[in-house]
């Protein structure tokens, strides 16, 4: 009766492979899952090639789990496939949800990372200065490359997709949660984030320590200070992006002693995390004199990569304006 | 588009207290000034998200606007002080994206004040038009 089983795939874009191990790292429960379905396509751990899929009926694979950001055009063609195929797709970890760290790229574009890549970074040999091409021909062959966009995107920007599971990487009792809820077929509503709708900071155990009214006269990074591991981190004058964030993580991070980057996303109600953090972050800085607010102001580095750290793509302008990248 | 067609488009959000009174000053005054500036009027300079700020840009604003009473006045104790600090930091952030500073305003015009709301409408409206349009079309004006 395996083909009763539901078919699923896992692919991969723009992603360090961490979300390949979240679903290792279900550990023996990963053999319940197996047990359930039939793993179609899975490049990193299975010998399936693209004709393989190509081969299948449009709709026939039950779900595929797609991490990654969009990036590459092979990247665009897979997930373009993958979504004909598929009944449903889940956005899988926080780069296919939201862009995640490649998308921090949107602050150049692809001439200027190509230029940094290949002929300026200190440990770049290249007198020849030879640079990826689409197409080259080798002892008579053509050989060719994807093309590398100048944007990167979060899989909802290429393709329609049903459900995502935030996180860098996606913690495993949502993976599971997300992987039981489709075998059951006791979805939530499409478009869902399969985690719980509210503010990190509603659940974290260093709230008590928050004082009635939180103000910051110095932002600190964490190497600055010694942290103390049960105090508020904002307190501490630390940005913490908890406030912004949704919950649902386990407070990896905060428990580790450090701060929330905000790897899992807004809730439901933002549209932009970066711009609600930076609200929330500007609110709470204790001086009402124009001079010591530049001062705090400009004590921040890079606050648009550190307000969008994960989620630039997604963010309502997405990317710096090309015209201005030099 | 040439510049010399160009016509700014400028969204304004004005405090309902200080700022939005200001601008209905310059109108019942009959006061002429440029009419570039889409108004949304807001409870206070301290209600504007930094979101609405993006939206405009992204929507198709050339600059946007916020006015709000002068400090020490606000009708709610602070909040031109909270939309002071946001403006700083948020200054910051555009410029990350590659949105001038100068796109972006922060006035104080008390209900008194029509004339200076009729000189701020003419020198941002001018000010823009000297730099053109910011063409921010989807994802930051190109797509592949």
């Amino acid at each position: 009766m395996s083909n009763a089983k539901p078919k699923v795939a896992f692919y991969w874009c723009a992603s360090c492979g961490g979300c390949e191990e979240s679903i290792v790292d279900l550990a023996e429960d990963i053999l319940k899952v197996v047990a359930a379905v039939d793993i179609v396509f899975w490049p990193v751990a299975l010998d399936f090639k693209k004709k393989d899929v190509e081969a299948m009926p449009d709709g026939s694979i039950a779900v595929s789990f797609i991490n990654g950001a969009i990036r590459l055009s092979d990247q665009e063609e897979m997930v373009k496939m993958l979504r004909r195929k598929s009944g449903l797709v889940v956005a899988h970890g926080a780069c296919s949800h939201m862009g995640g760290i490649p998308g921090l790229a949107n602050f150049w574009n692809k001439e200027t990372i190509f230029r940094r890549s290949y002929y300026t970074t200190p440990s770049t040999d290249n007198p020849d200065k030879v640079v990826p091409l689409e197409k080259t021909v080798y002892d008579g062959k053509e050989l060719t490359l994807p093309s590398f966009f100048d944007t990167v995107y979060s899989l909802d920007q290429v393709i329609d997709v049903d459900y995502y599971l935030p996180g860098c990487a996606p913690p495993r009792d949502l993976i599971l949660n997300a992987v039981t809820a489709i075998l059951e077929g006791k979805l939530p509503p499409k478009g869902s984030v399969l985690a719980p709708n509210k503010s990190e900071c509603e659940t974290c155990d260093r709230n008590k320590t928050k004082p009635e009214k939180l103000s910051i006269k110095e932002i600190k990074r964490t190497w600055e200070i010694i942290l103390d591991p049960e105090k508020c981190f904002l307190a501490q004058g630390v940005i913490c992006m908890g406030p912004a964030t949704r919950d649902g993580c386990g407070h990896r991070c905060i428990n580790g002693n450090m701060p929330c980057r905000g790897c899992f996303g807004p809730t439901d109600q933002v549209y932009d995390q970066g711009a609600k953090f930076l609200s929330a972050l500007a609110s709470i800085l204790d001086t009402n004199d124009e001079k010591e607010m530049d001062r705090i102001v400009q004590s921040i580095v890079d606050p648009a990569g550190t307000f969008y750290r994960f989620s630039l793509p997604k963010s309502l302008l997405g990317r710096k304006r090309m015209e201005t990248i030099k | 588009m040439s510049n010399a067609t160009f016509e700014p488009r400028l969204v304004g959000f004005l405090c309902n207290w200080c700022s939005y009174t200001g601008a209905d000053l310059a109108g019942t005054a009959r006061m002429t000034y440029a009419p570039n500036v889409r108004i949304i009027r807001v409870m206070c300079s301290g209600r504007v998200d930094p979101q609405f700020v993006l939206k405009a840009f992204k929507e198709g604003a050339d600059g946007v606007l916020i006015s709000g009473c002068h400090l020490g006045d606000c009708h709610y104790q602070e909040g031109n002080y909270k939309a002071l600090r946001r403006y700083k930091l948020l200054s910051r952030v555009l410029e990350q994206f590659g949105i001038e500073k100068e796109r972006f305003r922060l006035e104080w015009i008390s209900a008194a004040e029509g004339i200076k709301f009729q000189q701020v409408c003419n020198e941002f409206t001018e000010q823009i038009r000297r730099m053109g349009p910011l063409n921010l079309g989807p994802n930051g004006g190109k797509h592949e």
